[in-house]
């Protein structure tokens, strides 16, 4: 008999994902990016990585919908510490599987290592996108800022794209994994070299990554106070950010900033603790599905912009919601 | 020294945007600056050319003529001379921004080193660096917020996310995209807004450069972002309002 199904199967427009690994475990924002590869299950999801994954991280791929793990390796070049020849690496990878769209997240790797690869290819990249319509060819990006959504065609291929990361929500569609390598036959075209990682002494999670944000404006007032954020972030399994008014008095680093000049993110849930509501401030979290409002002042613009709000000094809601949230735990 | 520094003339970041048409927008009624990152690029520039004591920082901008303005205004911050690339495209496509840079900068003379921002606001594309680099062959890093020059090398970090830092060596020249805390760009001072009035800057249509420049805005449609129609309040004490929101949240499946 005529086998459909597996007809179908063979024809699957072929979705190449670029994981992202930190010190061997796979991290959680990559199942959205699965998710968004499979598109329901119109297309076949490989994805790649030049590190080694452990049986569950295998299992987690597989859940998600990745029927193909192939690891990058090449003997002709060093793709770990070279941008280049990692981009060089994937650009072989995608021709010689055939695939129709390249994947990444919009990270500081996936951003650096996609557009190294539109610049080899010659073809656009659509950056930072927040829905993707296989079928119609395009995909819906930021433009001025959060302030408009554009919708950029993809007529390229490959098509590359690179997905904000929790933009995309995952969802389980479990596949078969096989496990193969891709020996890249790549020149070394090193032009750049990683030195040295310099990393942060406290591991936190990445503002960009987190599900869940909890924001301090420039009420803060000094810098310690911002380990009264943490202690609610820890508890909610998130990140802790800060206002560009926060960064610019000295409280936080620029890599705490959300907003215009500082980062971009996504979040499921955003909190943000005596933020007024700038315009450059929404640019940088407007997108996030659930937007709270903790602020003092009644009529602070930000409750005109978010979802929930709660009148009252952060200095005495913020403990109040980390113990409550403590007491939910517990029992 | 001989340092390109391509600038874009964005809306400024606090404007509103006025939609008109499927993809385009009211470009009259808003006010132009030059983009926010290429701010820090336009200093470093300024910079290492005064440290070096010799040398020109020369501004390429692709745009439509309104952007001598923009250019105006940095060349304030110290740069030596401007280059228009014209075009009224407003939503040129990437390779044929860099194409059009590339072949400015080409025509212009031999960069030492060229800066751009990291990203621009209006397009949100960040990539030019990138395509610049390869049309030229050089070494390229983005997002660069610490940078030293030495003796035909350079060193640069990027911030990799959770305060987590890259160190990236390469020689020069090459292609730096700059971010925030690179350097503090300098306010212009009255006496040198007057002086950036006399500076030259040499105006080039997009076709004149090369002829097979031809801008294809991949753009289909742009659309205003729903605003949210306002907080649903809590009310009660602290307590009271805290639990309420705990409550609203698990019922969203927010936590």
């Amino acid at each position: 008999m005529y086998d459909d199904r597996k007809y179908t199967e063979e024809n699957m427009p072929k979705t190449g994902i670029l994981l992202e690994v930190e010190n061997t475990e796979l991290k959680d924002i990559n199942f959205g990016l699965v998710t968004a590869a499979r598109d329901t299950g119109a297309n076949e999801v490989l994805a790649f990585t030049t590190e080694e994954l452990g049986t569950e991280a295998q299992n987690d791929l597989a859940r998600y919908g990745v029927s193909q793990l192939i690891r990058l390796r090449t003997d002709s070049a060093d793709i770990t510490s070279s941008p280049d020849n990692c981009a060089a690496a994937c650009v072989q990878a995608a021709r010689e599987y055939g695939l129709e769209y390249c994947l990444g997240l919009a990270t500081a790797f996936g951003r650096d290592i996609f557009a190294r690869m539109a610049a080899l290819l010659d073809v656009e990249l659509a950056a930072d996108v927040l829905q993707i319509d296989f079928k119609a060819k395009t995909a819906v990006k930021s433009h001025f800022s959060g302030k408009t959504m554009a919708t950029v065609s993809l007529q390229e291929t490959p098509g590359l794209l690179t997905v904000r990361p929790n933009a995309i929500s995952p969802v389980e569609q479990p596949a078969t994994l096989e496990s193969s390598v891709f020996q890249a036959d790549i020149q070394s075209q090193a032009k750049v070299a990683v030195k040295e990682i310099k990393t942060s002494d406290d591991r936190k999670m990445d503002l960009t990554e987190a599900p869940i944000i909890i924001t301090g404006g420039r009420p803060i007032g000094k810098p310690e106070n911002y380990a009264m954020l943490q202690e609610c972030a820890d508890v909610l399994g998130g990140a802790v950010g800060a206002s560009r008014a926060a960064v610019d008095a000295g409280y936080a680093p620029h890599s705490m900033q959300v907003g215009q000049t500082g980062k971009t993110v996504s979040p499921n849930l955003y909190l943000a603790c005596g933020v007024s509501g700038a315009v450059q401030h929404f640019a940088g979290m407007k997108t996030s599905k659930v937007i709270v409002g903790i602020n003092k002042d009644k009529d602070a613009p930000i409750f005109e912009k978010c979802d929930y709000g709660i009148v009252g000094d952060m200095f005495e809601v913020v403990p109040a919601l980390t113990k409550a949230l403590q007491q939910e735990k517990q029992g | 020294m001989q340092i390109y520094v391509c600038l874009k003339h964005v809306p400024d970041t606090a404007a509103n945007i006025t939609l008109k048409g499927q993809a385009d927008y009211e470009a009259g009624a808003v006010k132009f600056v030059a983009n926010p990152y290429d701010e820090y690029a336009v200093e470093e520039a300024v910079q290492l050319v005064e440290k070096d004591g010799s040398g020109e920082v020369v501004l390429v901008t692709l745009g439509p003529s309104e952007a001598v303005t923009t250019l105006r205004s940095s060349l304030a911050m110290g740069a030596t001379r401007g280059l228009l690339v014209k075009t009224d495209e407003k939503f040129c496509d990437s390779k044929t921004t860099a194409r059009a840079l590339h072949a400015a900068i080409l025509q212009d003379g031999s960069p030492d080193l060229i800066f751009t921002g990291k990203v621009a606001v209006d397009t949100e594309g960040s990539q030019t660096p990138y395509r610049l680099a390869r049309l030229f062959d050089l070494p390229v890093a983005n997002e660069v917020s610490a940078l030293a020059i030495n003796d035909g090398s350079a060193v640069a970090e990027r911030e990799l996310g959770a305060g987590n830092r890259e160190v990236l060596e390469m020689k020069t020249p090459c292609v730096i995209g700059t971010t925030k805390g690179l350097n503090e760009p300098r306010y212009p001072k009255f006496p040198d807004i007057m002086k950036a009035k006399k500076k030259e800057i040499k105006e080039l249509a997009l076709a004149d450069l090369d002829p097979a420049l031809d801008p294809r805005p991949n753009l289909g449609k742009l659309e205003p972002v729903p605003e949210r129609s306002g907080a649903t309040m809590m009310e009660g004490s602290v307590e009271e309002s805290v639990a309420q929101l705990i409550r609203t949240l698990k019922e969203g499946k927010m936590l």
